[in-house]
């Protein structure tokens, strides 16, 4: 390594950067036109597939069923694509390091609700949630601001809003992110309430004692600002890899939701798991939580657990059990928590969705429609 | 020179891995690229998201895959200010 460094080196591709420019931008212009064709031509081409290509007949529960499923998987997947490329693509600049040097020094009250805020805002994979629990706790964060965080993270994110807005509708996706945040909050102020600190493993807290760790990251990114082309391949990196993660749950979660389109006579849960029956929520709770499933798969059962009766509040709780807590997720904050910290997390759980539950099981009537 | 690779063991942690292995089989030298999923060592690092990427003891980037010439990069201008040639 002779070669003397000049400050272009810094920069990865600094020789044709605006001749790569404008050839992203028409690749970009070409590649949205085609989606949008796609898009708006999704229900007409399944139709016919399973009607005329395939010769159902019309009315057919298997028919029905199979044109669900075609319909609902191609436009949740063509959503999913565009929607993480475009919010990868504006959001390169946003670290959770800069989320904790904002959230240190806070105080609880607007903690809470600051922890929950960046916790639905901010992009988040499993496997980084401990050494981001890690770096929350030793910069002195309140314990419960970190919870807050945590308990929101899985629940809200931009690909569960926009799969709610389109199958649901605005009124259940507000509700949904309300409530989500507002579990969040509480958590975090009940965390913090029954001192919960004491039974983290005491790995960290002997780190707790020391200084709190603040290193600056000397990201390359962080100098210049990213350019055109790091964004694109940030935001392309993000696709693919969420991508190959959920296209599996999106098609699982529309095959269930497609079966039990075409097979649950209409309004067989409200027969038979109906509001009267008040054990029917904490009972899906303690269901959904061991249960392993993500936002994009579990919210295409929801729309039709919901068009098949099942009263709101007792779909909002299953759902959201399932979707924040699950045995892997368990097993491995097992790394960090006490037994004593895990019953208290997950008892918390069954206690707040259980009540979302009750609430939505009264009140449910008014908000879908 | 040492390269570490923080992250607990997720895909992106594993392509990252790849991605630096082959940018230091391209470099020659005496690179050591070592692959770390202890979480009190990220802790210690103050690497809040994976996967990262450490040089000689800087954080070079988290959260993110970095792109071969990036890596190239950092690799180059580490070697550089570190005197080593």
């Amino acid at each position: 390594m002779t070669m003397p460094t000049t400050p272009s080196k810094l920069h990865p591709n600094p020789h044709n950067a605006p001749l790569w420019n404008l050839g992203y931008f028409a690749i970009v212009t070409s590649i949205a036109t085609l989606w949008w064709l796609a898009y708006t031509h999704i229900m007409p081409v399944s139709h016919w597939l399973v009607f005329t290509l395939w010769g159902f007949a019309p009315g057919s529960h298997l028919g029905l069923s199979l044109e669900f499923f075609l319909y609902d998987t191609a436009k949740i997947l063509l959503l999913l694509v565009l929607l993480i490329y475009a919010l990868a693509w504006i959001r390169v600049s946003l670290k959770v390091e800069l989320v904790r040097d904002f959230l240190a020094g806070k105080r609880r009250g607007l903690g809470y609700f600051l922890g929950a805020f960046f916790g639905a805002i901010t992009p988040f994979c499993s496997c980084s949630s401990i050494p981001l629990f890690l770096g929350f706790t030793t910069a002195r964060i309140p314990m419960g601001i970190t919870m807050s965080f945590l308990i929101t993270s899985p629940l809200i994110n931009e690909i569960a809003v926009v799969l709610l807005w389109s199958l649901l509708g605005w009124k259940f996706t507000i509700t949904y992110v309300l409530v989500g945040m507002l579990a969040g909050i509480l958590g975090g102020f009940v965390m913090d309430e029954l001192k919960v600190q004491r039974w983290l493993q005491p790995f960290i807290l002997e780190a707790m004692e020391k200084e709190p760790t603040q290193q600056y990251v000397h990201d390359s990114q962080k100098k210049h600002g990213p350019t055109i082309q790091q964004r694109h391949t940030f935001a392309y990196n993000e696709t693919a890899s969420i991508f190959q993660r959920v296209w599996k749950w999106v098609i699982i979660g529309v095959g269930i939701g497609a079966a039990l389109h075409g097979f649950v006579p209409e309004n067989w849960f409200a027969q038979n798991l109906g509001a009267g029956e008040w054990w029917s929520v904490p009972a899906s709770v303690l269901i959904g939580i061991p249960l392993y499933s993500n936002v994009t798969g579990i919210i295409p059962i929801m729309e039709s657990l919901l068009t098949k009766g099942l009263p709101m509040g007792t779909t909002l709780a299953f759902c959201m059990s399932a979707v924040a807590a699950s045995i892997p997720e368990v097993m491995m904050l097992r790394q960090i928590m006490t037994i004593k910290l895990q019953a208290t997390f997950i008892g918390y759980l069954w206690i707040i969705f259980t009540l979302v539950g009750w609430l939505f099981n009264s009140v449910g009537p008014h908000i879908l429609s | 020179m040492e390269i570490k690779v923080l992250g607990p063991g997720c895909a992106q942690c594993a392509q990252t891995e790849k991605l630096v292995r082959e940018v230091v089989a391209t470099k020659g030298g005496n690179i050591v690229v070592q692959k770390v999923s202890d979480f009190k060592e990220m802790m210690a690092a103050g690497v809040m998201s994976t996967p990262a990427v450490v040089i000689d003891g800087v954080v070079k980037c988290t959260g993110r895959i970095p792109s071969k010439e990036e890596i190239s990069t950092w690799i180059e201008n580490a070697g550089n200010e570190g005197g080593s040639d």
